[in-house]
């Protein structure tokens, strides 16, 4: 039998965020709700790591490297309909485990989409637990 | 989610983009609302059936302008229509639209939209409710109710601004860099009127308020997103953000005014909060500092205090005498007059608000100020003299509660000099 490995897993959220910033506070409140519930269960499980949101791309600065150095730019690395706002970070056995978690999260937070990706652990994180 | 939720929020998205692109076919902001209204008549009928267009913007501009076409074909054959080429057939729509939406020009389009809104020649009162109904789409009962007025004056409001936007002839070509900065200020002090409008009259009825300030917040963001390297828009969207930051904190059960250093901190919204510091921040890195940008700076040196007595009043009162600079009023001499009073004390604060006394003889907040200074120097006769003027000038119940509390601490035995530390 093969062996079992755990992959960590990146789920990465995209969604249009003039839809998203425009959202009335109660609507936002119940999506986290559903979105909670869902982690919760993910967690009981042992497979959550890291759910970050991340704050509207207006607040996002782009550092790019040309050939005469570096450019600092207000905005996004990219100008797209539909924006990386946040992303879970999940351990799974198998893509289909990932998709299942992916399922649950897109019915309690509809629209956009969700991209899975492997995720490579580089160097682990250096600080002490906050 | 139910069609008409998840089509009313394209549409509500989708409207300041397709509202423009239709002013710029039309030219008449009446012509352009029916056009969006019988648009989105469409939409509700059609998407439902075949699921939303790739591009729910584009979409509506073609259907719009077709229909927008045939009214003037069926109601004013006099005068000249737009180009034959501009209207297609209901079947392409989806292979051109995104051709015929000309993406070049949707920055100016939505910026001519917001200016037309924001018009200098507007009296405040209709720039705010034209920019509501107009962009935001709010309906006229809506925008009526949000200024406490019926809904027959507030569509005489509209009515009239309209007329004065189409006799003031703005023009419809690309503006130049100067005119287009002009554009950005207009819509920039719009926006902020929009705000405070929301902002002050919270509490001041039953029905919360709070909308306009989201409204307000969501038409900085549209242009922020238009002009992402403007520090003074990133200013203003930042400010608005941390003033909105702190709204739950704002009232107690009853309704009243809970004073900024009385406030439960643990109820301001960390995620507006995080997100105005670094607009702030990344408008820092311009180095153009604005009126805007240092009044977010100001309402950042409040929310970063973990504790009220943590604030760093010389930092505020610094940034006000740079704001004083920029933009002489003596509300803002007012303000840093405040600030004195917590870095230095009541005594150069009052001497500082005293020349004031004519020009803001009518302000709540300079009597209230000024009741508390002479309150801490123990002129406590004064001081009720003060108070009295502001209670009678207070803009909200919940003002008037907060200064009729002060009063009766002046007759209490428990009042005296240390009443502020």
């Amino acid at each position: 039998m093969p062996e079992i490995t755990v992959m960590h897993y990146s789920i990465l959220c995209y969604k249009d965020e003039m839809v998203t910033v425009a959202r009335t506070k109660a609507y936002d409140d119940a999506a986290m709700a559903k979105l909670e519930g869902v982690t919760r269960q993910v967690a009981a499980e042992g497979k959550l790591g890291p759910a970050v949101t991340l704050l509207p791309t207006t607040t996002a600065t782009t550092l790019r490297q040309g050939r005469s150095g570096s450019l600092v730019i207000d905005g996004p690395f990219a100008e797209t309909t539909e924006q990386l706002v946040g992303f879970y970070i999940v351990d799974c056995v198998s893509l289909d485990e990932v998709l299942a978690i992916a399922e649950d999260l897109a019915n309690a937070n509809p629209g956009g989409a969700l991209e899975i990706r492997p995720v490579g652990v580089y160097f682990g994180d250096p600080r002490p637990a906050p | 989610m139910t069609d008409s939720a998840w089509i009313g929020s394209l549409l509500i998205t989708a409207r300041p983009k397709v509202v423009a692109a239709l002013l710029r076919t039309f030219r008449s902001l009446d012509i352009v609302e029916e056009a969006f209204q019988e648009a989105s008549f469409r939409a509700l009928k059609n998407w439902p059936k075949n699921g939303p267009p790739r591009d729910a913007a584009a979409w509506l501009i073609m259907v719009g302008r077709n229909s927008g076409i045939d009214h003037l074909r069926k109601t004013a054959r006099l005068e000249p229509l737009p180009a034959e080429d501009l209207h297609s057939g209901p079947g392409d729509i989806e292979a051109t639209s995104v051709e015929q939406l000309d993406t070049a020009n949707y920055r100016d389009d939505i910026l001519r939209l917001l200016f037309v809104c924001c018009h200098p020649e507007l009296p405040a009162t209709q720039q705010i409710a034209l920019a509501l109904r107009i962009v935001s789409g709010l309906s006229v009962t809506q925008v009526a109710r949000a200024f406490l007025v019926s809904d027959a004056a507030m569509e005489q409001r509209i009515t009239r601004a309209k007329a004065r936007i189409a006799a003031a002839h703005v023009p419809f070509e690309a503006p130049g860099a100067v005119e287009r900065a002009e554009r950005v200020a207009a819509v920039l002090a719009t926006i902020y009127l929009v705000f405070n409008e929301g902002y002050t009259s919270t509490g001041r009825g039953p029905e919360s308020q709070s909308g306009l300030c989201d409204e307000a917040i969501r038409l900085a963001r549209l242009l922020l997103g238009l002009y992402p390297a403007e520090p003074e828009v990133m200013g203003l969207t930042a400010l608005l953000l941390l003033q909105q930051a702190r709204s739950a904190a704002r009232f107690d059960a009853e309704g009243s005014t809970v004073l900024l250093d009385q406030q439960d901190r643990s109820k301001w919204d960390g995620l507006q909060i995080a997100e105005g510091l670094a607009l702030i921040d990344k408008a820092a890195r311009h180095r153009l500092p604005g009126p805007y940008q240092i009044q977010a700076a100001i309402a950042a040196a409040h929310v970063r205090a973990k504790q009220a007595q943590d604030t760093d009043w010389s930092s505020i009162e610094q940034l006000y005498g740079a704001l004083e600079r920029q933009q002489p009023s003596p509300v803002v001499t007012l303000n840093r007059a405040v600030a004195v009073w917590k870095a230095v004390g009541a005594e150069p604060a009052l001497a500082m608000i005293e020349p004031l006394d004519k020009e803001l003889a009518t302000y709540f907040y300079f009597h209230a100020a000024r009741g508390a200074f002479l309150k801490q120097l123990g002129r406590a006769e004064l001081a009720r003299a003060a108070f009295d003027r502001a209670v009678a000038l207070a803009n909200t119940p919940a003002e008037a509660v907060h200064i009729r509390q002060e009063i009766e601490a002046l007759s209490s035995p428990a009042s005296g000099r240390n009443c502020q530390t």
